[in-house]
């Protein structure tokens, strides 16, 4: 068996596998599986089995439904109302972060304008400015303005993504031909039309990768909600997590850890699902991002 | 023919300017959000509150007063410590990874490959506190380990593993996104490359050495700088744990929390501004220096 499978391989052009090397890959990928493991393990307990049973296996009555019936009612569903917020956030966030990103790209891999070199320069500066070293005179800055507290102190900052505009700008570079601008432009199509008809449908893939991860990046904000909110209302998940973990510890302590854990596997559902089924376009994007390298 | 050329030139100078207005929306809300806090930063941080007579400009002292400040350079230290040790560990995983999905040698690689890189996912929210779950004593798996009969573990949440436990955190988010953008990289290499290798009578690791490493050196510089910037800017994680950990994370642990509980515990908002500023511009300079390092090892080459 072991022969003919040699035979086999030898004269195809895959090289044989190895053994060796894919248990050390599946230690790694143990070691990035277990703590979900752990996660959906222990959203199935009460509060009182957290505490009493082994942490890798279920213990106790099995209260996943009840945890998640809690996690959804609990302080009038203040979860829910969370939930609420941070797709408005994704939605309005990640949606014009990426729609922005898609026009300022394709203008500067398509169209030579004054002051274009110098577009190039400030943005691809902006990526080396650390984010959150600018959340604190963000911050002040907004609170002048009146903005902190409102949805608008998340989503403003959201709208930007050097990343994104990077990525279309290599994208648009190699998928929309110049011929086929030139030809809309000897037919008389303006340049919103023809971006609009035909641009956009090339960049499409493009479009959906930078969304993809301008979505992970909105739903997973935690930083710049943190700063600019303190009324409980318009927190995201993240944000609410937190202080519910928080809430275990201090004056008037009121654990509520299995709610936490509970949350958290919520929290993670959407975006690990919506990973999984657009895997296609993550890995056209990376893969687009290091060609130019 | 003078109606062509007509129609052409205002059809051309239309065109120098149309750029404008595909990149016109995004460099306004870049300007806003972007450049306007640079700005206000700088501003702020060469004046100081005082109970006397309210704003006063103060020039350079704030940067003056924070080169001295010891909770500054402690933190400081910390992240460049965490730099010198997570990153290269980190991608380190992540290249053997890369290189052992490219080598098509595995069983299951495609699995292996979704498994690994699930974690970006993960909000960090999520990530910190199920790790910070799993490390802690009383229902965490280290107290499960620990009860069990001739078990010692370290405690990853006392002052002196905590680091550790952060930089695990830490390499368990990015170490599979790492590992993709190297992948990714290396899928692209022409096969003409490894034929000619082939020929040669070149073996697994001379190709792994002479072709595929030096192929992805761009992407080995990206990663280390993205790095970089995300062990300087180090802060949702240590934040987070505090609750569970209080003792073992002060509120100057890393620089950004140090910058943090200035403004919003301290209310010492221009001082805040000043570390912020310093912050930036020694992540600017570390990035820079990496960037060089690879680009003259290309140079060389």
């Amino acid at each position: 068996m072991s022969a003919l499978r040699f035979a086999k391989t030898t004269s195809g052009l895959r090289p044989r596998r190895s053994i060796l090397l894919t248990v050390i890959m599946g230690l790694l990928a143990i070691y990035a599986l277990l703590p979900l493991f752990w996660l959906f393990v222990n959203s199935t307990k009460t509060q009182a089995a957290l505490f009493s049973t082994f942490g890798l296996w279920f213990g106790g009555e099995f209260a996943l439904f009840d945890n998640i019936v809690q996690t959804l009612t609990y302080d009038d569903g203040e979860f829910v109302r969370w939930l609420g917020n941070t797709l408005l956030y994704v939605v309005v966030g990640a949606g014009g972060a990426t729609a922005l990103a898609t026009l300022a790209g394709y203008g500067l891999a398509k169209f030579d304008f004054p002051g274009r070199r110098a577009v190039f320069a400030v943005v691809l500066g902006a990526v080396a400015v650390p984010g959150t070293a600018l959340a604190v005179p963000t911050f002040l800055m907004f609170s002048q303005l009146g903005l902190t507290n409102t949805p608008w102190a998340i989503i403003l900052p959201s709208l930007i993504s050097p990343f994104g505009l990077y990525l279309i700008w290599v994208y648009a570079v190699d998928s929309v031909p110049t011929e086929l601008l030139e030809a809309a432009r000897i037919d008389g199509a303006g340049e919103f039309r023809t971006f609009f008809t035909i641009s956009s449908r090339l960049l499409a893939p493009g479009f959906v990768t930078v969304l993809l991860f301008a979505i992970v990046a909105t739903w997973n904000n935690y930083f710049l909600p943190l700063i600019m909110l303190s009324d409980p209302a318009w927190y995201p998940l993240t944000v609410g997590l937190n202080q519910w973990n928080a809430q275990a510890t201090g004056v008037g302590a009121q654990p509520i850890y299995n709610l936490v854990i509970t949350g958290s596997l919520l929290t993670i559902i959407p975006i690990v699902v919506a990973f999984l089924f657009l895997q296609r376009y993550w890995q056209s994007g990376l893969s687009a991002g290091s060609v130019k390298q | 023919m003078t109606a062509t050329s007509l129609t052409g030139r205002t059809a051309k100078q239309r065109g120098r300017w149309i750029g404008w207005a595909f990149v016109g929306p995004f460099m306004i809300v870049f300007a806003l959000v972007l450049v306007a806090p640079v700005f206000y930063a700088i501003y702020l941080s060469l004046f100081r509150e005082q109970l006397v007579g309210g704003n006063a400009f103060v020039g350079l002292d704030n940067y003056v007063r924070a080169l001295g400040d010891a909770k500054f350079w402690e933190s400081f230290l910390r992240v460049a410590v965490f730099l010198v040790v997570q990153v290269p560990i980190m991608l380190c995983i992540a290249l053997f990874a890369a290189l052992a999905l490219d080598s098509a040698r595995l069983h299951g690689s495609r699995f292996l490959r979704i498994s690994v890189f699930l974690p970006y996912a993960v909000p960090a929210v999520v990530a910190t506190l199920m790790w910070g779950f799993i490390y802690g004593e009383r229902f965490g798996l280290v107290g499960n380990l620990n009860s069990l009969p001739g078990v010692d573990l370290p405690i990853p949440l006392s002052s002196e593993f905590v680091l550790a436990a952060i930089g695990n955190i830490v390499t368990w988010e990015f170490v599979g996104y790492n590992m993709l953008i190297f992948f990714a990289a290396l899928r692209v290499i022409p096969t003409e490359l490894y034929e000619a290798a082939e020929l040669d009578g070149a073996g697994q690791y001379r190709v792994v050495w002479s072709i595929k490493l030096p192929a992805i050196r761009g992407a080995l510089v990206i990663a280390a700088i993205f790095s970089v910037i995300g062990s300087f800017q180090l802060f949702n994680e240590p934040n987070i744990l505090k609750t569970l950990a209080p003792n073992a994370i002060t509120t100057f642990f890393t620089p950004n929390m140090y910058a943090y509980n200035l403004s919003f515990a301290g209310q010492q908002f221009n001082y805040s501004a000043a570390v912020a500023i310093i912050m930036g511009v020694a992540t600017m300079i570390v990035a820079y220096i990496v960037q060089l390092g690879g680009s003259r090892k290309e140079a060389a080459r």
